[in-house]
């Protein structure tokens, strides 16, 4: 077969990457909610709101860094309000999970629709980053190496994230507000808190992978457009049982899964978009059958934390 | 056994004093002015059964509650304890039966959790200091291990050692025997023996009087929340050991103990006739407590007071009884039909029924009306549903007339069960129960966590149950029930039956004996 | 929960008056404040794009209310948001997150689709109506049977599962219109339409689709069963308490998977309903994504039947009138998400609200 030529392999790891990479944000971000006990089904509302926020910091200012910046923060944004009313609160993590991503899929549609719907804007291709030497390697080279510096970025946080998680008090303090928060308010540490600052950080996560998917993914903002990655990266973190390495590898595989399409159409294979787009999902319930229940997760997953209550 | 006149600190005042302390429920009085002192270089056993008292005494010692009356005195001043932290940081430390490490971190983690979360926790540092400070008591850790791959009993060890090296004086250990294997059990008792030679005041609270006598220097026995009795270390050794056991029984449960007026020694009355219920060999699966080879029968009429300590595979043998959970192999028949197969719906309608502890977690939905929880297990049956659907006017009746025969107090029979008293919720579950076709009843702890006037009224219903000819099997933890209830009394210890013996003036030592580990 | 005791206990004025007129007060308090006080912010989010809100809401109860054509269009669009809605009450009172409901819904549309402007060569048109409407609900169910059984004798949590086979079932849809049932007469990638008068019979002289029909009998028969039948309480017992379930002798197991494939045949009749009553065919890439935001409507009716119904009419009101807004008033349909996700964050605070003020007032 000629499938695997060098333009192909290049299409199909440079797309892995490019849809890789909101998966892997959201899916870190996802991983540090899940640890510290918190289920987080409001991550493709913060992913929309930090496409949206990105999109516009980047068009109106014209630094892609800014938008980035904004779009970090709108996912915190929507982020503090999961953890106001879930949190705090105590209110039903599904039902605000629900909330949050229907109503910022309507407020960035409703923003889309008065500021860019006449005009479509466009932002330029994002600069590379050649690593010197790396770059030069066939295929992997101009996918991986010749990227813009967010990338090198988010795998980056792979290994911060492994850090913080191995080597910190934080990476501790995380776990046992998932495992056991009775023991970490028993070690004088505010369990409400701890959770707080996993779904901030989850926001600033996910409100990346959003701004990637606009700014550099798709160069637009088009309503709707994180299209389910935000629900992906919440399985990856189930997947991953906390490593984020695995995190890491499964948005990869996803990312491949989603842009093979168009590797096999430089190819000259043609295939529906959709025959592929089913493969990530298909692929994620054939590790559930086989994985069953021993897929873990943290042991007061989905509970508010009250003291003193059993 | 270490003396503690050996201990170099024994000469100083108590380390921690309650006096006069008194803690209230909503319609309990849990602890009612107890005065107990705890000196450094004793094991103090604290003894009692369940409802005693003892919780509710590590719960104020530890900071989780406050005493209404009373103070507690630490080094001779009295102080308020406002929290967990700040009766770790007057030297108090607890060990709960439950672990409170963090199963997924490692020991050293589990140490180190709650400093600055930028920073590096110090794990050489702590590690090196937890096996210095494990070595100097006698044990051994892996600073490294999971917290969740050690045993029971090690993970207590390792809270001790915690306990330690937050600078504890005082150590408690709640019910800490309770779920260990035996030979934790001697671990742990040999542990506690070489911390108070180190001068440490160690509170060891346990119902197991073969351990009481074997670690303790001095034993306080509380029942019904108020000071029973207590032993003073003088005593307590120079006594032998079945003098001071059947001491020590006598104090928890009294010559003159409540609820003896109302039954008298109870006559032995002439039950005997065909087994309505016959176990035997009954083996069932259980994670921490297997049964194997249960054997009993229960003519009609009659009551088998099955007595043990809690968590010996009482709840198991209840849930196999009533079907909810699978037996491995032996039989079960009531009145000579085999029922080991059937499921719960079945055996009910065979008239085995099943009364249990668990109310609110799992004998009611406390959402629903106490209408529809005097019928949970009668979902569908006519005449309350009639081709699958219901019929309020049915479903009513049946209400009242239950609320009105077994006197449920509730504002209405509409009125979601949860919203009721304990006391009521119980009578909700013998109505249901006790109705229609019981051929045999199965009691868990059925006077658990309820007032004097409900535990009297429950007891009635049990008896008058056996009166009119079902065969009852009562469960309880609290042996002075038992012994007015019971016809004969079953012993239970580490999913097995070790012995049964007939409910006669010798009752009570023997199921002391049996109960404390000791052949009869 | 508690909606269906007090509607029940309502039916019995004898038992205590006095307690139960403040009950009702009390939920229509809870129930009608939210909608209000999201209405309002809705209004505010309004002025801040520089729309008048009263002018907005006037216009969108003008055209979804109180315009003929309005109100059938209303109507018509209720029948499969009803079905939906019932989906969902069946399977929130067991305690099962579906939230699945769009895969099952456009799978069961698209297989309908595919199916019936073949079937109407051959059989009968009543033939045809009715084996559509089967194959909508038992395609639905058996795109629920992974799940279901992972959570029935797995222990996998449901809302990851369900998630998954909607993405999969939306792709999957997709593919088969594009690749299998394409129509190949037109240019635009659809498929076969189902004439116009081989669908689900028109109510009357109006527009409205009998898919209407369906949808009310369907919700109330769900809301009676699961009030006031056998089967429905033992579903409500496993949903509230599984272990009480257990004590009582049900196979929870059993009716876990029964649920799942209740709820999911529902959904799928959803799709059915809305392709032979509505529709005629299904597009490429067509996804109305019904059922997540339906999710709040249920819940703020909290799992009542009647209660949902009134919710639906009041979002169908709010959507019709909303296309119509987007086209005139220059206000995206998109609104209509916004006032809901208000709504559920506005619920979720009242409820909180309302629980701390009757803890005050026992203690």
């Amino acid at each position: 077969m000629g499938l695997f030529t060098e333009a192909f392999l290049t299409s199909l790891v440079l797309g892995a990457v490019v849809a890789g990479i909101p998966l892997l944000l959201a899916g870190l971000g996802e991983q540090l909610s899940e640890k510290a006990g918190v289920l987080n089904i409001g991550l493709e509302g913060m992913m929309l709101i930090g496409a949206y926020m990105g999109f516009l910091i980047a068009y109106v200012s014209g630094s892609t860094t800014l938008g980035f910046a904004f779009g970090a923060l709108g996912g915190m944004a929507v982020a503090a309000i999961m953890a106001l009313l879930c949190v705090r609160l105590g209110l039903n993590q599904i039902v605000i999970g629900i909330a949050l991503t229907l109503g910022a899929e309507g407020i960035t549609a409703l923003l889309h629709n008065i500021q860019f719907s006449r005009t479509y804007p466009r932002l330029d291709a994002m600069d590379t980053l050649p690593i010197p030497l790396l770059s030069g390697i066939p295929v992997i080279g101009p996918a991986v190496f010749d990227r813009p510096v967010i990338v090198y970025i988010a795998i980056l946080l792979v290994f911060v994230m492994i850090y913080v998680f191995r080597a910190t008090h934080l990476g501790s303090a995380l776990q046992a507000a998932g495992d056991k928060p009775a023991a970490l308010d028993a070690a004088g540490v505010d369990v409400i808190c701890t959770r707080t600052v996993a779904v901030l950080c989850t926001g600033l996560f996910a409100g990346l992978g959003g701004a990637f998917m606009s700014i550099v993914g798709a160069g637009v903002f088009v309503p709707f457009m994180t299209h389910g990655n935000g629900f992906i990266g919440i399985v990856l973190a189930m997947l991953a049982r906390g490593k984020p390495l695995w995190v890491l590898g499964g948005a990869l595989l996803f990312g491949a899964c989603l842009s093979m399409t168009t590797a096999l159409q430089v190819a000259g294979v043609d295939i529906p978009t959709d025959v592929i787009q089913m493969l990530p999902f298909a692929m994620v319930m054939l590790v559930l059958i086989l994985a069953g229940r021993r897929a873990s997760l943290p042991l007061a997953l989905g509970s508010s934390y009250v003291r003193g209550a059993r | 056994m270490v003396g503690s006149s050996a201990s170099p600190v024994a000469a100083q005042g108590p380390v921690v004093s309650l006096r006069q302390v008194t803690k209230r429920f909503p319609g309990v009085v849990a602890n009612d002015h107890v005065t107990i002192d705890l000196w450094p270089g004793e094991v103090h056993v604290l003894l009692g059964e369940n409802g005693a008292g003892k919780s509710t005494l590590v719960g104020m010692l530890s900071g989780l509650q406050k005493p209404d009356e009373g103070e507690i005195l630490i080094d001779g001043s009295a102080i308020d304890i406002a929290s967990p932290r700040q009766a770790l940081d007057l030297g108090i430390g607890t060990v709960f039966q439950h672990s409170m490490l963090v199963p997924s971190l490692t020991l050293v983690d589990n140490f180190t959790l709650g400093g600055p979360w930028w920073k590096r926790p110090d794990r050489e540092g702590v590690a090196a200091r937890m096996r210095e400070q494990a070595s100097s008591i006698g044990i051994r850790i892996d600073p490294y291990a999971l917290a969740g791959s050690l045993s029971l009993g090690e993970q207590q060890q390792v809270e001790i050692v915690r306990a330690l090296m937050r600078g504890s004086r005082c150590l408690i250990l709640d019910e800490a025997t309770a779920m260990l294997t035996p030979r934790d059990a001697e671990q742990l008792g040999e542990l506690m023996r070489r911390l108070v030679a180190r001068g440490l005041a160690v509170v060891f609270i346990t119902h197991k009087l073969n351990e009481a006598l074997a670690y303790g220097d001095r034993i306080s026995v509380l029942r019904l929340g108020k000071n029973a009795g207590a032993m003073e270390p003088q005593v307590l050794k120079s006594a032998d050991t079945s003098a001071a056991m059947a001491e020590v029984v006598r104090m928890m449960f009294g010559t003159n103990a409540f609820g003896e007026a109302e039954s008298g020694a109870r006559e032995m009355r002439a039950v005997g006739g065909r087994p309505v219920l016959a176990v035997d060999g009954l083996a069932v699966d259980d994670g921490s407590v297997p049964l194997s080879g249960i054997s009993f029968t229960v003519a009609a009429g009659e009551i088998l007071g099955l007595a043990g300590i809690d968590g010996n595979g009482q709840k198991q043998l209840a849930e196999a009884l009533a079907g909810q959970r699978p037996i491995r192999s032996g039989s079960l028949k009531l009145k000579g039909v085999s029922l080991e197969k059937a499921g719960v719906g079945e055996r009910r309608s065979h008239g085995l029924r099943y009364v249990t502890d668990d109310r609110l977690g799992e004998g009611t939905v406390g959402t629903f009306p106490v209408s529809t929880n005097l019928l949970l297990k009668q979902i569908g049956d006519r005449p309350f549903w009639k081709s699958g659907v219901e019929q309020p006017a049915a479903i009513a009746d049946n209400a009242r007339r239950y609320v009105g025969e077994f006197d449920v107090r509730t504002p209405s029979i509409e009125t979601p069960v949860a919203k009721l008293s304990g006391g009521n919720i119980q009578k909700v579950l013998l109505a249901r129960e006790l109705s229609g076709a019981a051929e045999a009843v199965i009691f868990a702890k059925p006077t658990y966590g309820l007032d004097v006037q409900n535990i009297r009224s429950s007891r009635r219903r049990i008896r008058e149950a056996a009166e009119a000819g079902r065969a009852v099997l009562l469960i309880s933890t609290d042996l002075e029930e038992i012994l007015e209830l019971a016809d004969r009394i079953a012993v239970m210890s580490q999913g097995r039956i070790v012995g049964t013996v007939d409910n006669d003036a010798d009752a009570r030592r023997k199921i002391g004996e049996l109960m404390s580990g000791m052949t009869v | 929960m508690s909606a269906a005791q007090t509607t029940r206990t309502a039916d019995k004025p004898t038992e205590a008056p006095p307690e139960h007129r403040r009950e009702w007060a009390h939920m229509a308090l809870i129930t009608i404040g939210p909608v209000v006080v999201a209405l309002v912010i809705g209004g505010l989010v309004l002025i801040a794009m520089g729309v008048n809100p009263l002018t907005y809401y006037s216009y969108v109860a003008g055209r979804g209310l109180f315009s003929p054509s309005g109100l059938q269009a209303t109507l018509t669009r209720m029948g499969p948001l009803l079905l939906i809605a019932a989906s969902l009450i069946v399977a929130f009172r067991a305690g099962i997150w579906n939230l699945g409901g769009d895969g099952q819904f456009l799978l069961g549309a698209v297989l309908v689709a595919a199916a019936g402007p073949a079937l109407v060569e051959i059989f009968p048109v009543w033939v045809v109506l009715i084996v559509g409407l089967l194959i909508g609900a038992v395609v639905g169910m058996l795109w629920s049977v992974v799940p279901a059984l992972l959570r029935a004798y797995q222990g996998v949590n449901e809302i990851i599962t369900t998630l998954m086979m909607t993405f999969l079932g939306v792709s999957l849809a997709n593919v088969l219109v594009k690749l299998a049932f394409l129509d190949p007469t037109t240019t635009v990638p659809q498929t076969r339409t189902l004439p116009v008068e081989d669908r689900l019979p028109r109510l009357f002289d109006t527009t409205v689709s009998s898919g209407l029909l369906i949808g009310l009998a369907v919700i109330i028969v769900v809301h009676l069963v699961m009030t006031r039948t056998a089967f429905g309480l033992k579903l409500r017992v496993v949903g509230a308490n599984s272990k009480a379930a257990i004590h009582a002798g049900l196979p929870v197991p059993l009716l876990t998977v029964l649920v799942f494939g209740i709820s999911a045949a529902l959904a799928g009749l959803a799709g059915a309903v809305d392709i032979l009553g509505t529709q005629g065919n299904v597009r490429a890439d067509w996804n109305p994504a019904y059922s997540l935001t339906v999710v709040p409507l249920v819940f703020l009716a909290r799992f009542n039947g009647f209660g949902t119904i009134a919710f639906v009419f009041l979002f169908s009101v709010l959507s019709i009138g909303g296309e119509s807004a987007a086209r005139k008033l220059g206000v995206p349909n998109y609104f209509s998400l916004v006032i809901v996700a208000i709504l559920l964050v506005v619920l979720g605070l009242t409820e909180y609200l309302d629980q701390r003020r009757q803890q005050k007032v026992r203690s």
